[in-house]
Parts: C-alpha cells; sequence; structure tokens
C-alpha cells in the first residue's frame, strides 16, 4: 500500500516541498499543492471511510466539494478538530492529521459493516417502521439509534479560531473562476464595473486548465494554454478584487450573498494563531453572474459505490492537476465522450487504461477515434453489472446492453482492474440559482434543468447555464455579458474556437443488471446509503411527492446534499411513476451549498461580544462591593449585596428589613426614561395613558398605566412634569425602548397632527433612590439647602436641586412605600453621586440593595411589575386597579376594549394575594392554584405571580392572578405541589401599611 | 435579505428596519361609537395575502421613521414605497 502512484509533474504541485501527515494514524508523504485526497490517491489509499448505514467500504470518488464518501475528521482529539470534512478539499500542511468517520474499531475492519449483510432488513423508512410500537419503547430504542447515528466528533473544547465578517459591495460578482468566470469578471472589470471573483477552490482556472487534448483550440492555443494567459492579465486589471478558496454558501434575494472565506485552513498549526480563520463576506451585487460550472453525474449500477469507483472527471483532474494515477489498471464507464477525454489524459502519461464500457451504441468523435487508434479496448452497447473487491474494486462483469436499455443479454464478461472512471453527464450547478427564487425549466434533450426565470439582475454563463462546448460558452458568455452589462464590444469578439463537435448521449437513469433489482446494490445516494430499490420502495408505498421521497428514503440529505445523485434519483421517479422530469420538479435547493462552520457564522459574536450589555455608571460601585448581578433585559444589574457568606435569601431579608427600618438605596438608573416635549405633550400623556394629566401642576408627578389597544397593560412608570410642555416619562427597565417605539408609531402615523419630541435619556442620567424613614435625614446632609418638608416638598413631586456643582433632580416618589427620593443627576456623576449618598448615610448604617429586595419592598406593598404579575392577559381592572382607569377621558390607547364583553367579564384571572396556613412555607413562583383536591381533571384557578417571605411581617406572602379572585377575599384554596398541598388564603394584595402612613414617616 | 430604500435615507439593509404590518388601517376617530364588532374588526383582522400587500415598516435602526410599502408576498419585490400620509400608489 506504499506505491507511490506520482506520474508526472505537476506545476500546481511543487515537489520540493515534501509534506507529511497523519491518516487513521499512519504517516504518509505529499507534496506542496496537494489535497488530502490527491496525497491519499498517490499513497495508493483509496479506502477513506465507511458508508452511514450500511458501513460499506467507501473511497474518493470527486476531487471537489461535491465529494459524497471521502469525508474525515480533522485533527482528532484537538481544539481545531471538525468532522465531516471533504478530503477534496482540504489543503495538506506538515502535521496535519485526518481519520476515518463512522466505522469502530477501524476503517479497515469495522464492526458496522454486518449492517451490509442485514440490508434486506433496513428497508426506506426503516426507522419509522421498525420502532413505532410499543410506543413506550421508544425511549429505549432512542438510546441505541442516536448512540449509532452520526457522523464525525464535535470539538469538545472551545474554538481557539477568530471568525469574522465583513460587507462587500460591488457592482458585479462572478461565482466561479472556471473559463467562463475568468472571461466574465475580464471584461466586467475592463469596462469599469468594480468587480469580485471568488472560487471554492485556491487556484483559478476550473477544469479547463485540465484541457490538454489536441481537438479542442483557441486561438490555436489549446484551452490550457490559452486560459492560463488570461489568468495570468487579471492581476493586471483595475476595478477587479480576486478571492480564491471562497465558496458562496448561499444566494439570498435582492442580490444578497453570503461566502465564507477560507484564510488559515490549509496552514501549519504554528502559522494559524492569532489570525482569522473564516471570514464571512455579506456580498451585495448591483449583478450577479453564475459560473459555478457543472458537477460530473455518475452512473447508477450494482455496486457502484466501491473504493476505486470515481467520476471519470476526477480521474483525469488527479492526473493532470495533481500528476496522480487513481489506478494502475483503469477501467471508464460511460455514457458520453468525457470519458475518453480523462482515457486520453492517462494514455498520454502512460498510465495503463485497460478498457471503455460505453452504453452508447457507437460515437463518431475524433477523441473517440483517436482511443480506437491507441487501441484500447471499447465494449459498445454494453453495460456493467456487477463489481467486485471489497476494500478496493478489483473487477467489474459487464454485459451486452438491450436496445431499449431496460435489460442485459449474452453472457458475462468481466475485466480486471483497480480504477472505474464513471461518466454520466454533467448537471448544471443550479444550485445558487434556484436559492435566489430563480425558477428552472427541465431541457428533455439535454436531460438537465436550466436556469429560466431570473428574480434579480444576474446572469448565468458557462455549463451551469448549460453550455458545455468551449465555442458555445464563448459565444453565449459574450451575448449574456453585452446584454446584461450593456456593453458594445468584448475581447471576446475576435476569438476562434475550434473544437470537436460530436456530443452524442445516452442517458439511462437506473441501468439493468442481470439480477432483480431486489437483489442488486445500486446507490444513488452514497453518503446516506439510499439505493434505487428503496426510491421505488417509496414509490410502491404511495409516496408521490420529491419532497416527500427524498425524506422518506433520505436521498440528498447528506453532508453532500445529494450533489451527485439527485438527478438520478428524479429520473428513477419520473421512470418508475411514468411522468416527464419537467412536471416532477426538483427538491428545495437550500443554503448553504456547502457546510459552514458555526464560527464563520457568528463571526465576531462571541464571548462578551455574544450578546451586548448595558451598565449603569454606578456598576463599578457593585463591583467592588461583591453585588451579584442578575440580567434585566440587556442590563446587568445589581440583584443582592452578600455580606460574610450570606446566601440570597439570608442577603434579602437583610436588605428588606433595613431598607424599611432606617434607610437602603437602589441603583434606579436603568429605568426607561423619555423626555417628552411640544406644546401637545399633556394631550399626548393623556392619550396614552389610562389616567387624567392636564391638570398635573408643574413640579408634581403622577404614576401612569399604559394598556396595548386591546385594552391589556403594556407598561407603568411615573411621570414628571418638568414645565408647561416638558415631561420626564420613566418606564420599566426592560419595556424602554418598546415604549419609545411604540409612542412614536402613534405620534408617526395616528397623530401626525400632535406637536410632541421624543428623546430617550435613558443613558444620560445615573439615578439613585433613597428609601426609608432615615432617607430625608440623608438627603438633608448631602444638600442642606433643599426646603424638604411635606409642605415644600411633598410626595409625588420635584425638585431641580445641586449637589456641589452638579444639577439633579430630585423625584420624591417611592416603589417601597417607605418615605423616599429618587435622585437623577448626569450620568457621568452617578458613581460620585451614590458614594456621596452611601458616606451620607453611614451614621444610618444605610444599606444598598439589590432588585431582590426592590422586588420584596413593593409585593408587601402589593405594587405590581409588569411582566411578573401581568402577562399581556391582564387589563387594570383585572388589577384592582379600577383607580387609575379614568372614566371621563374621550378616549385612550385601549379604552374601548375594557368594554368588550370578553374583557368585561366577572371570572376573568383577577390579582389576588395569597397567604399561606403555615407563614414559614413560601409558595413557589408559577405554582398552580386550585379549590378543589379531589376533582379529576383538576381545574386550575390561576397561578402564583410573585412570593416572597416578609422579613418585615415576619410571614410568607405572594401575589397571584386567580379567576374571579376579586370576589374570594378570606377563601380557602390550594397549591397543589409534588409532594404536598399547601392550604392558602386569598387576602388583600396590599399586605403592609395599608393606609401608606410610611411615606410620609 | 431586503435592500429597503428608506424615503428619508436611502437603501439600506432589512436589518435596520421593522416590519409594522398591514397598512392604512386608520384607528377609529370614536371608538366608544363602535360596536364590539366593529372594534374587533380594526382591533385583529389583518389580511395575509399572497400577494400585493401593502404594508407599514419602521427604520428602526437608523431614522426611526415610518413609512408604507407595496411588496409582492410570493416574491417579496418591493414594488413602492412611499411616506406615512402620502396615497398609495394605484395598483
Amino acid at each position: 500500500m506504499t506505491k507511490n502512484l506520482r506520474v508526472k509533474s505537476s506545476e500546481y504541485i511543487d515537489e520540493t516541498n515534501r509534506i507529511s501527515f497523519k491518516f487513521n494514524g499512519k504517516t504518509y508523504h505529499g507534496f506542496k499543492g496537494d489535497t488530502l485526497a490527491s496525497a491519499l490517491l498517490a499513497n495508493n489509499v483509496h479506502l477513506v471511510g465507511r458508508s452511514f448505514k450500511y458501513h460499506r467500504p467507501r473511497g474518493i470518488m470527486t476531487s471537489g466539494s461535491e465529494e459524497p464518501n471521502a469525508i474525515v475528521q480533522i485533527n482528532p482529539g484537538t481544539s481545531r478538530t471538525e468532522p465531516n470534512v471533504r478530503a477534496t478539499e482540504v489543503e495538506i500542511y506538515e502535521g496535519l492529521e485526518a481519520s476515518s468517520q463512522n466505522c469502530w474499531p477501524s476503517v479497515e475492519f469495522d464492526i458496522g459493516g454486518i449492517n451490509n449483510f442485514l440490508s434486506p432488513f433496513f428497508p426506506a423508512g426503516f426507522y419509522y417502521k421498525t420502532f413505532m410500537w410499543p410506543a413506550s419503547f421508544w425511549e429505549k430504542y432512542e438510546f441505541f439509534i442516536r448512540h449509532s447515528a452520526g457522523l464525525g466528533k464535535s470539538p469538545t473544547s472551545s474554538d481557539p479560531d477568530i471568525y469574522d465578517h465583513r460587507n462587500i459591495h460591488c457592482d458585479v460578482l462572478v461565482v466561479g473562476a472556471g473559463i467562463s468566470g475568468i472571461l466574465a469578471a475580464k471584461i466586467a472589470a475592463k469596462n469599469n464595473f468594480k468587480t469580485l471573483l471568488v472560487d471554492e477552490k485556491n487556484e483559478l482556472g476550473g477544469s479547463t486548465v485540465n484541457e490538454n487534448n489536441e481537438f479542442n483550440k483557441i486561438d490555436n492555443k489549446n484551452p490550457s494554454e490559452w486560459l492560463k494567459k488570461e489568468i495570468e492579465e487579471l492581476k493586471n486589471i483595475k476595478n477587479l478584487e480576486i478571492k480564491t478558496r471562497t465558496s458562496v454558501a448561499a444566494y439570498h434575494q435582492y442580490n444578497y450573498l453570503l461566502a465564507k472565506e477560507n484564510l488559515t485552513d490549509h496552514l501549519e498549526a504554528k502559522d494559524k494563531t492569532n489570525k482569522i480563520r473564516q471570514r464571512l463576506l455579506k456580498i451585495r451585487a448591483k449583478k450577479v453572474i453564475l459560473a459555478t460550472g457543472a458537477l460530473e453525474r455518475p452512473l447508477i449500477f450494482n455496486n457502484n459505490d466501491r473504493p476505486g469507483i470515481m467520476l471519470s472527471s476526477a480521474i483525469k483532474k488527479y492526473s493532470e492537476f495533481y500528476g496522480v494515477a487513481c489506478g494502475s489498471k483503469n477501467v471508464f464507464f460511460t455514457n458520453n465522450d468525457s470519458a475518453y477525454e480523462s482515457a486520453l489524459s492517462l494514455y498520454n502519461k502512460g498510465i495503463n487504461v485497460e478498457a471503455i464500457v460505453d452504453i452508447r451504441n457507437q460515437s463518431e468523435s475524433k477523441i473517440v477515434k483517436k482511443i480506437e487508434e491507441a487501441g484500447i479496448k471499447i465494449y459498445w452497447s454494453h453495460t456493467i453489472v456487477d463489481t467486485a473487491g471489497y476494500k478496493r474494486l478489483n473487477s467489474i462483469s459487464i454485459m451486452k446492453l438491450s436496445n431499449d436499455g431496460t435489460s442485459v443479454t449474452g453472457s458475462k464478461i468481466s475485466i480486471s482492474c483497480d480504477c472505474l472512471g464513471v461518466a454520466g453527464g454533467w448537471t448544471p450547478a443550479v444550485h445558487l440559482y434556484t436559492q435566489s427564487g430563480s425558477k428552472l425549466k427541465f431541457d428533455e434533450e439535454k436531460q438537465i434543468f436550466l436556469p429560466n426565470q431570473n428574480t434579480s439582475e444576474q446572469i448565468s454563463v458557462g455549463s451551469c447555464g448549460g453550455d458545455f462546448k468551449i465555442d458555445e460558452i464563448i459565444k453565449n458568455l459574450n451575448q449574456k455579458l453585452k446584454d446584461s452589462l450593456n456593453i458594445k464590444e468584448t475581447d471576446l469578439d475576435k476569438i476562434k474556437v475550434e473544437i470537436d463537435k460530436e456530443n452524442s448521449k445516452r442517458n439511462i437513469w437506473l441501468l439493468p443488471s442481470d439480477k432483480p433489482l431486489g437483489k442488486t446494490k445500486p446507490f444513488v445516494d452514497y453518503q446516506n446509503d439510499a439505493t434505487a430499490k428503496d426510491i421505488k420502495l417509496a414509490l410502491r408505498e404511495g409516496f408521490r411527492s420529491i419532497e416527500h421521497v427524498k425524506r422518506y428514503t433520505t436521498t440528498g440529505m447528506g453532508t453532500d446534499q445529494g450533489k451527485l445523485g439527485n438527478m438520478h434519483a428524479l429520473g428513477i421517479i419520473a421512470d418508475t411513476a411514468g411522468v416527464k422530469m419537467g412536471e416532477l420538479g426538483t427538491t428545495t435547493f437550500r443554503p448553504p451549498y456547502t457546510p459552514l462552520t458555526f464560527g464563520t457564522i457568528v463571526g465576531r459574536n462571541v464571548g462578551k461580544f455574544f450578546d451586548i450589555f448595558r451598565r449603569t455608571p454606578i456598576n463599578d460601585w457593585h463591583v467592588e462591593n461583591k453585588a451579584e448581578f442578575e440580567n434585566v433585559g440587556q442590563w446587568k444589574r445589581a440583584w443582592y449585596y452578600p455580606i460574610n457568606g450570606e446566601t440570597m435569601h439570608q442577603a434579602v431579608q437583610r436588605e428588606s428589613k433595613a431598607a424599611r427600618e432606617s434607610a437602603g438605596i437602589l441603583d434606579a438608573s436603568t429605568l426607561g426614561k423619555i423626555d417628552i416635549q411640544g406644546s401637545d405633550a399633556s394631550e399626548f400623556l393623556n392619550r396614552v395613558y389610562t389616567n387624567a394629566w392636564s391638570k398635573l401642576a408643574i413640579g408634581k408627578c403622577r404614576y401612569g398605566l399604559m394598556l396595548n389597544e386591546d385594552g391589556m397593560v403594556y407598561d407603568d412608570g411615573v411621570t414628571t412634569r418638568l414645565g408647561e410642555n416638558h415631561y420626564l416619562m420613566t418606564t420599566t427597565t426592560g419595556g424602554a425602548a418598546n415604549v419609545l417605539g411604540k409612542l412614536e408609531d402613534y405620534l408617526q402615523t395616528e397623530w401626525p397632527e400632535l406637536d410632541v419630541y421624543l428623546t430617550s435619556v435613558t443613558d444620560h442620567y445615573a439615578t439613585a433612590s433613597l428609601c426609608g424613614p432615615n432617607s430625608k435625614k440623608i438627603i438633608k446632609k448631602i444638600i442642606p439647602d433643599l426646603d424638604l418638608s411635606d409642605e415644600s416638598f411633598p410626595h409625588m413631586s420635584f425638585k431641580e436641586a445641586k449637589i456641589g456643582n452638579i444639577q439633579c433632580r430630585i423625584m420624591r416618589i417611592s416603589f417601597t412605600g417607605e418615605h423616599s427620593y429618587e435622585i437623577n443627576v448626569q450620568a457621568s456623576y452617578g458613581k460620585d453621586l451614590w458614594e456621596k449618598c452611601i458616606e451620607a448615610g453611614k451614621e444610618f448604617s444605610i444599606t444598598p440593595y439589590g432588585t431582590e429586595t426592590m422586588h420584596l419592598l413593593r409585593a408587601e406593598k402589593g405594587f405590581i411589575i409588569v411582566g411578573q404579575d401581568t402577562d399581556g392577559t391582564m387589563t387594570p381592572i383585572d388589577l384592582q386597579m379600577d383607580w387609575i382607569v379614568s372614566k371621563k377621558k374621550y378616549d385612550f390607547i385601549g379604552k374601548r376594549s375594557l368594554y368588550r364583553s370578553d374583557t368585561m367579564k366577572e371570572d376573568r384571572k383577577q390579582l389576588v394575594g395569597l397567604l399561606t396556613e403555615d407563614p414559614n412555607v413560601i409558595l413557589e413562583e408559577g405554582a398552580q392554584i386550585v379549590s378543589e383536591l379531589n376533582q379529576s381533571p383538576v381545574e386550575m384557578l390561576g397561578h402564583v405571580t410573585s412570593s416572597y417571605f416578609s422579613p418585615n411581617l415576619n410571614k410568607s406572602i405572594a401575589l397571584a392572578v386567580v379567576r374571579g379572585g376579586k370576589d374570594m377575599m378570606g377563601k380557602q384554596l390550594f397549591v397543589p405541589m409534588e409532594n404536598k398541598n399547601i392550604n392558602v388564603t386569598v387576602a388583600n394584595p396590599v399586605f403592609y401599611d395599608e393606609k401608606n402612613e410610611r411615606l410620609n414617616a | 435579505m431586503f435592500l429597503i430604500k428608506c424615503p428619508y435615507c436611502g437603501e439600506r439593509d432589512q436589518q435596520e428596519f421593522k416590519a409594522g404590518g398591514e397598512a392604512h388601517i386608520e384607528r377609529p376617530k370614536q371608538p366608544t361609537e363602535l360596536s364590539d364588532d366593529e372594534w374587533a374588526e380594526y382591533l385583529f383582522m389583518r389580511k395575509n395575502i399572497k400577494g400585493v400587500q401593502f404594508e407599514r415598516w419602521n427604520h428602526a435602526h437608523g431614522c426611526r421613521k415610518w413609512f408604507n410599502m407595496v411588496r409582492d408576498t410570493s416574491n417579496d419585490e418591493i414594488k413602492a414605497i412611499y411616506k406615512m400620509g402620502e396615497k398609495p400608489p394605484a395598483q
């Protein structure tokens, strides 16, 4: 197995740069320029993996991104490991390690191979059919199924690489740098279009750089030589950017395309560090030129999947581009002339070609004559009926094909070979084209789907547009470019092309064998082990839609998305069901064209950039004082401040007591703040809040409840009248952005006549909320000249003041029920203000408290939190807040909905207080509430929305929403929990200081 | 991802915008005089057509202006964009 099959030096392979790499633990050598696949083939390694279902040995089939079999795990066991990588796309580098997937203990000896012999028991839909009953056993089956399924292993440590995103705007994007793409890009750029040319390979030129036979000429040169000169010229063209190793993954509407640019995957580990590994290019192109080429089709015959069976074009590419002979006894199997080009390429290099098996009756092409003259045996009208060789092909059996192509006759001929090149014609790569929303039509003559109706500014040129011969390609490309880019003359006008004209083809989707279909294995989807038999079975079982057959048989659902076999699947369905392929349509081509790494998709949005967070100006103090934080929307808010190893419960109990007994301080900077100005500001507030605002005096504050148009509570907060036409609205922390958006919406669309201006000032102010019976004394210390008497500065009023030179706004408002002040200063002075309060409060043992204590204190007072005690189904009436709904106002947002029959029902869920029979039992938030324990099914009356142990009342308290709860005062209900039923009593939701005496304490 | 021509800012990526549902549904001037059914018609009933649809859009991460768009929902072609208060183009 160590035989070197390098046959000829290639300009793309640097034989002075020898590279060692490991495959399945064994060291091999290749050269700079090799892919993992070409290097393995040069070492005569064909067996690289096992198939998904039957664990059949599989080899390298292709030379590109369409590879179904040679998918490997790169650098296994490291943080850079990556599963399901196509060996045909991996450029080797010193130290590369790769291993086979889906086999155990090894690719040479795989226990799962037993599935191959059990295959009659694994028909299409096996899982659906087998594991359906008994239904309760699914959990047991699932364990084993999950265990044996899956290709490759994900990395277990975090990704060490950096990924990036970049936006690109261009006039013309050319996808694919084969002959069509290169010429298109050149002409576009020369005509002053800002052009971007991308190709997934590291070298430009596509398949034309392998065109060396004497029958095709461009300007009297062979196409390979001619194209290399064109590529050389690209370097000197302005307006042209070229990106290699860049594959377009998705083509969305409005010519928005996503491409993955690979920057370091081909480098040694030491050169990968601190570099961007892959970059997602977000491209907006005025025009898109698709030059994505075509993929060679395999042929579907019995046992067409053995290692050593490859696409004919791949054999040619390995020989011409990489200088590697894929076998020493080569046979080709074909339905068109392409295989002869590959055969000729091998013949010219002195590689043995044993025979060509052609299902056609004859061909008149010059190239076929040349092969005949070379003495290579051609079996016309023959098909392969079987192949042999478990881990490597060793022979094929062929038989004469009947005239109608559905059966075989005569005697079997066996041909010994170790490599079989299969040529089934070409399928235009229309994946990106259809992703853009454009529509295909089926060409019955060529048996291919072609671009038909474009939805955006785009053209498909070259073989992806259905032109396969160089003369057609250049002629049609030239015309399409002139039309699309509106240009009159191009370099292509004068090009002379000579080609070998003959291009006869005989298409048979499923080739017959001497054995019945049930006894053969003609693979359609190699990766997912779907055979022609499975597809026919699906049709017999009644599946008709191509989308259903796909899912039932898993054809085309592997990581290669059926790039090779999908057309055959369609063909077999059409033949079996007796419909035309054009009528059948195709399955949907979904992005990505080739897999993307998650890293590329997320780019820089990882770690601390995964989701942005906002911190208050006082944040550093909270961190220094060991606060625990909670996320509220995007804000990081101080949650509680544990001292000396306190638990959360202990800390919150201490903070809650301190705030009521002496003084507490809360960072309230996160509350949404909207500055409202304009001569109609009061009228505006009248329309958006449920209560009346016209009579609010300057310098006074008022609590407002905002509804949605459906009458449900949307947000709440205190708004202060700063001047005749000037208000400062506060919103909930989480609702700030939505409230601003909603207010802007009404102003712009429903009430454009109102003179009102809204500005978000949330980030402009820092807010310290000082509460407790000693709060007044602390303020007095900080601002000695401020009149804090109840007459001058009563509850729900506002004053401007100065702390030193710092201007501040002080609102005497309270969310805790205590005498309290909210001091607002310009954000940059926030921490300074906070520290002043802490300093001044020392003698009163001022206690900083977090959001948890704030929630507890407000619950003692029965104040709601929108979003916790409400959920978008609660009206103010349900919340027992009838007092805030103006009966006099003609209209406000949501008013009419409060009089709908549904919102007026008596038995809606209503907010109530709950007290547990045992005052030490704390209810769980979200727990269900019932009135009967022995009913089945039991009726759920509602649920607990807020629940705490109140240190100030020395008992547990809860808020809940209960159906018809308003009329249940004093009634006993139950909260059934997993192990016990908790007895509760419906109570007034205001548990503490019902008469609000403490506000003025 | 659409490319949307905000009437105030010009062409911008769709991610700067927020869709706001069907356009030209005016809030009733006298809600209290409507029956439950009439109010429900305004409040809840929205078209969801496959084809040409009139929609509200907001340049939320830009100028924050609302505007109207005529869009074919079957292929996402934007047929027209016009400011709030302007007359919709004839179909």
